[in-house]
């Protein structure tokens, strides 16, 4: 008997058919891919570079147009183009403008399941953790050898083990728990490494919650994020037809590299602040903050929960006038389901512009690009310098809550001041 | 691409991000290499393009390269004719990409006594960045052989061009 394994362990052992460790470096075959209109044309021109012809299995294959979609420049119609060509000729799946998110959409395309090994080529890949795959980001030449070999090699990375307790107060969100992991580990403290997320609150969080989680695992340098199979998992995936159901937990003798616990029973909303994701502090230290932009949206916060909790926040009330608000849905599913709700109807009541499925304004491209000395307050990933538009903007990023609750006073603020419950 | 790389530094600090080496909005607008490669580190450096001379290194503290995983970082800095990113430690798919499109990627950990100007001649081969203006040597983390077949081959396409088939 080999030693115990921990779930990144397993599913590198399955996926390279060795029986592999941290630290071994293998060969390993990927399970399903992914490009976006940021990251294709230099997948397809490197694809063409090295003489490929055919596609591995293009059944597994996704070309995503999110980032800027529909088009706001006649150079990006041509990536478009050019992607809509590809998938044509190669047979792979193409998720034209509209259809949302890259990494919304591949939670929802069936193509990911406990045990299988993503790549995409976007960082954020990492958020398929939450359904027990081991899914990483790569650059554009390595994806095109995907494309052509269904193959890469990989460094089996260590393991973070992170385990949250505690039932975290009203309007204390799983956004506000990552933002406090990432406060701890900080912007390169699991570089290289997986985060594994456990404890009682991870169990009882929802599906959405935990890909909120895995999503930012890539702030602090992390190969990916994952957690544990369980019934929710099974069950979201049972919805979803896929009948890839294999069961996969760490081993009680599995090494890793670092163990850190976090009780959130008494946890404040937190927030981001410019220009770095792990500069967090506690919305009580940067209240009253004026903003000129507000984001909901993202592959970090754009699905239905997120939409939820902010119309409730929102619901019957105007945002300031001083302020535009942003809604962007992670995917045409979502959309559809919060139009049955009436949450898009709020959203537009209480002013705001809600947007078709995509990126939105994340990536500074289109749809909210900032002035100089303007501030955002956003629910996704990035308060980079120059991200959303100007290097003299500043981005603050926080929860749907504080998004919505936010934009209704002008001024970063608590959410628990506008809600009882 | 030659094993030994001689050159002047360009010194940064921890945590360059991509948005920093070349924001989105222009990764996301430009895709001709000449007109992206005049906005690299721009919000660093102003006009760092014109002012970098083919051969010049980078280098940095920690976490180079963090953030997304766009291959424009690396492309633009090898199209402005970097000769190598010498840091403390790289973000991971930073690292890759720079191997993979043939930028070399140098981990020291002794890059703090680096400064900006300094003559630095990197020996990949054996393993040490000798500084020509403090006269002192550091090492270097050794690249897998396997990656350095592919750093010197010019990347993995060049690789493939080579050899007429992928490492793996």
């Amino acid at each position: 008997m080999g030693m115990g394994k921990t779930i990144v362990e397993k599913i590198f052992s399955l996926a390279s058919g060795k029986d592999t460790y941290a630290g071994d470096i293998v060969i390993a075959r990927i399970n399903a891919a992914m490009a976006h209109d940021g990251t294709s044309l230099l997948a397809i021109e490197a694809f063409r570079d090295m003489g490929g012809r055919s596609v591995w299995d293009p059944s597994k294959v996704a070309l995503i147009i999110d980032h800027v979609a529909p088009s706001a420049t006649e150079n990006f119609s041509k990536v478009h183009k050019i992607m809509r060509e590809f998938a044509q000729t190669y047979g792979v799946n193409l998720y034209d403008a509209g259809s949302g998110i890259c990494h919304q959409l591949m939670v929802e395309s069936g193509l990911i399941y406990p045990g299988a090994l993503v790549v995409g080529a976007d960082s954020h890949t990492c958020t398929y953790g939450a359904l027990g795959s081991f899914a990483t980001g790569i650059g554009s030449t390595e994806m095109a050898a995907v494309f052509m070999s269904g193959k890469l090699w990989f460094k089996v990375p260590e393991t973070l083990r992170i385990e949250v307790s505690g039932s975290p107060p009203p309007m204390v969100l799983p956004k506000d728990i990552i933002l406090k992991i990432i406060d701890i580990v900080g912007a390169d403290g699991a570089t290289y490494k997986a985060i594994e997320f456990c404890g009682s609150t991870v169990k009882s969080m929802s599906i959405d919650g935990r890909l909120t989680l895995c999503n930012m695992a890539v702030e602090m340098g992390a190969k990916t994020g994952i957690i544990e199979t369980d019934e929710k998992i099974a069950s979201y995936i049972s919805s979803l037809g896929i009948k890839k159901n294999l069961e996969l937990k760490s081993d009680g003798g599995a090494e890793y590299s670092g163990k850190i616990s976090l009780n959130v029973s008494n946890l404040e909303p937190q927030v981001a602040c410019p220009h770095a994701v792990d500069n967090v502090r506690p919305v009580s230290e940067v209240e009253g903050v004026e903003v000129n932009q507000v984001f909901l949206g993202s592959c970090t916060n754009g699905r239905l929960e997120d939409l939820r909790v902010a119309a409730k926040i929102l619901r019957g009330k105007i945002i300031n006038r001083d302020v535009r608000m942003i809604v962007v849905p992670a995917s045409r599913n979502i959309y559809l389901q919060a139009l049955k709700e009436g949450l898009i109807e709020i959203f537009v009541k209480a002013g705001c512009i809600v947007c078709n499925p995509g990126c939105g304004p994340c990536a500074g491209a289109h749809q909210g690009i900032l002035a100089s000395n303007e501030v955002c307050l956003s629910t996704s990933n990035r308060n980079f310098k120059g991200r959303m538009g100007s290097v003299e903007a500043e981005i603050y990023l926080a929860s749907p809550a504080t998004a919505a609750a936010t934009a209704l006073e002008g001024k970063i603020t608590d959410p628990r001041r506008l809600l009882k419950s | 691409m030659s094993v030994r790389i001689v050159g002047r530094v360009w010194k940064f600090g921890d945590n360059i991000n991509t948005d920093l080496i070349i924001a989105g909005k222009y990764k996301l607008s430009i895709t001709n290499l000449d007109e992206l490669s005049k906005h690299a580190m721009e919000a660093l450096i102003p006009n760092f393009a014109e002012k970098v001379k083919r051969g010049d290194l980078i280098v940095a503290g920690r976490n180079f390269g963090c953030g997304s995983s766009r291959e424009q970082a690396p492309l633009v800095i090898k199209h402005l004719g970097i000769g190598a990113v010498i840091a403390e430690s790289f973000a991971r798919i930073f690292y890759r990409n720079a191997i993979n499109i043939g930028l070399p990627a140098i981990e020291c950990k002794e890059t703090s006594r680096i400064a900006d100007g300094d003559l630095l001649e990197v020996n990949l081969s054996d393993g040490y960045i000798k500084n020509l203006t403090r006269n002192e040597i550091y090492s270097i983390k050794p690249i897998p052989p396997a990656l350095l077949e592919i750093l010197v081959s010019g990347g993995l396409v060049n690789y493939v061009k080579k050899y007429g088939k992928l490492p793996w």
